[in-house]
């Protein structure tokens, strides 16, 4: 089992969304995460999809996403040399004084940004690969996390290499 | 100005439709005011389930893309399970439903379902109609869809007010398909067919699993040529029967849970299985790694995600049945032509010691039943079947000699299918003798069917293979639940009398010397026929491999069956 990292090009219709998950739930196959938004090309949208499986079991995962009409192209960029991010927001306990020192110092070494500030909370935003957003949360841990949201890993292929409607 | 209505039925009308199966209700009224005066013919049914499996017996046997038509809400969910069924075994019918008004979608109006939402696991594709303009667009993607690739039901939503309004010719986009994500692959890639050729060569002992897929694509004659020229039996699905004609001698019938022993025992023997337009299904394969274990395995498909799906491929060709064979064949050289005499000799052998039998003794033989119609027919007809042990026998029995004589709901297995298909199926092909074969549970799931035959004459002969069962289900509980036939038994129903209410001419049958004159006397009757046969009550579809089990284990043959 390890972790595929799925690019999906696809029209932006209505419904699409739902086809896309609904395949996964239908199937028994299990998303990770699942990130969409409109892309460089009018009327498409570019989902990213994390998923666990054996070869086989990706394999097809990629053959059934391919059979929704909607979807122009589907590409497994585990493999492919890429870039990776998620963008996370963490609220996290941080009482005036000493704990909220501690937790500042932490954001800095992280180049996590500070973006809210509470009577005894503070809310970081980070964006990294997922270890440095591990490492980051089990720093916070000890402190209390109250809250926290993801918005799921988007990748891209380094270089010239794409997936765009032409190719 | 056209309205949306108009604008619908005037692209049907360019789609080539000439009949529609369906029922009104309040929010597709505009489609039904225009087919009062459209000359596309409507066939009013009496269930809206009966109108999806009617469109669906329509595209079956005519290779052409059927249309069922139903309201909103209620309607639209009644044909859920005829989608399904088309969605299963591949068949083109385009399904259109009306929808509440735009404005009030998502309200829980009056009638509302939200039946794309619905439908979306078990259609190709489905639309929701949101502006009248659209409308060409949306027709003419949805039969593109349904009738080209792997083919499958596609589900237009029509919201009333968009079949209402008005709009200007020149407002309307065109009815031309935009899809930029929808490309099917016909032509098999030339270096796997190389590694096709090359394998069919080293093989011993081959066998050609032949599926649904080649009868959709019209390769029989292509399957059997090419069965020929290199002397490989073909076993085929169900789904395939009539790929082949059934006393070809390369035939081995079909396979799997009800297959032949001697189909079972070649894909069990065989180092070469050469499957076509079939699913490896497990009613097909039972345990699939004892499923062909020795054997390399050459897939083609239409339906990329079809193959490696259940079974890992030696040789993965993605493509049309009949384009790929024609490609295969032209390809073919001398030296390609194997005698594999030992091979054919060692199948002729169990062919020989298992073969399919009647049952015996002195009751009423489903077998015979459908042997006599066979011999009767001349192997002719069209012959539909109900779901269960009706279905099976016809299977077996039915001596088919070509693709789409054969219709059943296959991977859904769906009661109450084979009658309305069989209405369906005579509108495509009036002119062949149309023959139901049904159980007297799956008659029941759409016995109203009998007000439409009755009202539009279809011709249909039905054969209720009576065993007051629900049968294969007991058969079940017979052999694997101790014969505790929990809720299976069905009580006494008089076919004939309900047939007479709805104006239908029926007989009953209740031993063996009847058989022929009463199949004499419905088929030699204008319009529908009904015959209850009383058949044994416990006769057994033998062989059978149990659930799960490898399909080499059969077990019996429709010989003594103990009683304890
Ligand atoms: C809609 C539906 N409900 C339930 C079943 C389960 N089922 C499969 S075969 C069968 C019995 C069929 O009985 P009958 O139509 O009398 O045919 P027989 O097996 O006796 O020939 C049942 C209930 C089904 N296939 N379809």
């Amino acid at each position: 089992m390890k972790q595929h990292i799925i690019s999906v090009l696809v029209e932006n219709r209505s419904g699409v969304l739902t086809r896309v998950s609904g395949l996964f739930s239908r199937r028994g196959f299990n998303i990770e995460s699942l990130a969409v938004g409109t892309c460089e090309a009018p009327g498409m949208s570019r989902i990213t999809i994390v998923a666990c499986g054996d070869d086989a079991h990706i394999e097809q995962v990629k053959k059934q996403l391919n059979k929704l009409i909607e979807v122009i192209k589907v590409i497994d960029i585990t493999e492919r040399s890429h870039v990776e991010r998620e963008l996370v927001l963490i609220k996290v306990n941080a009482e005036p004084g000493k704990t909220r020192s501690e937790v500042m110092q932490i954001a800095d070494i992280f180049r996590a940004k500070i973006i809210d500030v509470g009577q005894e909370t503070v809310v970081l935003e980070i964006t990294g690969d997922t270890e440095k957003i591990r490492a980051l949360e089990e720093l916070l841990v000890p402190y209390g996390i109250l809250e926290l949201v993801r918005t799921g890993k988007v990748a891209l292929q380094r270089g010239a290499a794409t997936i765009s409607p032409g190719k | 100005m056209k309205t949306g209505a108009r604008i619908l039925i005037d692209n049907l009308k360019e789609q080539g439709v000439d009949i529609i199966f369906g029922y009104p209700g309040g929010s597709v009224l505009p489609i039904y005011d225009e087919l009062y005066d459209a000359d596309i013919r409507h066939i009013l049914v009496r269930h809206e389930q009966a109108a999806v499996h009617a469109a669906d017996g329509y595209a079956r046997a005519s290779g052409r893309v059927g249309v069922c038509l139903s309201t909103s809400g209620p309607g639209a969910c009644n044909l859920v399970s005829g989608i399904a069924t088309a969605n299963m075994d591949s068949v083109p019918i385009v399904a259109l439903t009306g929808q509440v008004p735009t404005g009030m979608l998502g309200n829980d109006a009056f009638q509302e379902s939200d039946i794309t939402g619905i439908t979306m696991p078990v259609t190709k594709h489905n639309f929701l109609v949101n502006d009248t303009i659209r409308i060409p667009q949306v027709i003419a993607e949805a039969f593109y869809i349904a009738g080209t690739g792997r083919y499958g039901p596609v589900l237009v939503d029509l919201p009333k007010d968009v079949l209402m309004r008005s709009v200007s010719p020149e407002e309307i986009l065109p009815g031309i398909p935009d899809l930029k994500g929808y490309k099917p692959t016909y032509h098999g890639h030339p270096r796997q067919i190389k590694k096709a050729l090359d394998l069919l060569r080293e093989s011993k002992k081959p066998v050609i699993y032949a599926g649904g897929g080649i009868v959709a694509s019209g390769a029989s004659e292509a399957l059997c040529r090419f069965a020929e020229e290199m002397e490989i039996p073909v076993t085929t699905t169900m789904m395939g029967l009539g790929a082949i004609p059934s006393d070809h001698p390369l035939n081995l019938g079909m396979l799997g849970m009800h297959g032949t022993k001697f189909a079972n025992y070649a894909v069990t023997g065989c180092d070469l299985l050469f499957t076509i337009g079939a699913r490896f299904d497990d009613r097909v394969t039972g345990k699939i790694d004892e499923f062909a274990p020795g054997a390399k395995i050459i897939h083609i498909d239409i339906d990329p995600a079809e193959i490696g799906k259940n079974k890992a491929v030696d040789v993965p060709i993605v493509g049309d049945a009949k384009v790929v064979l024609d490609d295969i064949l032209e390809r073919l050289n001398p030296e390609d032509r194997v005698i594999r005499t030992a091979w054919l000799e060692e199948i002729g052998k169990w062919k020989k010691d298992h073969p399919l039998t009647c049952g015996n003794g002195g009751g009423l033989h489903p077998q015979q039943i459908i042997r006599e119609i066979s011999t009767l027919l001349d192997g002719g007809g069209i012959i539909v079947s109900e779901v269960g042990q009706n279905q099976m026998w016809a299977a077996q029995h039915y001596g088919f000699k070509k693709p789409r004589q054969w219709i059943s709901s296959g991977g859904l297995g769906t009661m109450g299918y084979g009658f309305p298909a069989a209405i369906g199926a005579w509108f495509a092909r009036p002119e062949e003798t149309i023959v139901l074969i049904a159980g007297d549970g799956s008659f029941q799931m759409n016995i109203q069917e009998l007000g439409t035959v009755a009202q539009y004459k279809v011709p249909v002969k039905m054969m209720i293979l009576n065993n007051m069962y629900l049968g294969m289900v007991r058969q079940w509980q017979e052999l694997f639940y101790e014969k505790r036939y929990s809720y299976t038994e069905l009580p006494f129903v008089d076919f004939v009398g309900i047939a007479k209410a709805y104006g239908v001419p029926g007989r009953v049958v209740e031993s063996e010397k009847d058989i022929v004159p009463a199949l004499k006397e419905s088929f030699e009757t204008d319009g529908p026929f009904l015959i209850d046969f009383r058949i044994e009550r416990e006769e057994n579809v033998f062989p059978m491999v149990p659930a799960g089990a490898a399909i080499k284990d059969m077990i019996g043959e429709h010989v003594e069956q103990e009683d304890d």
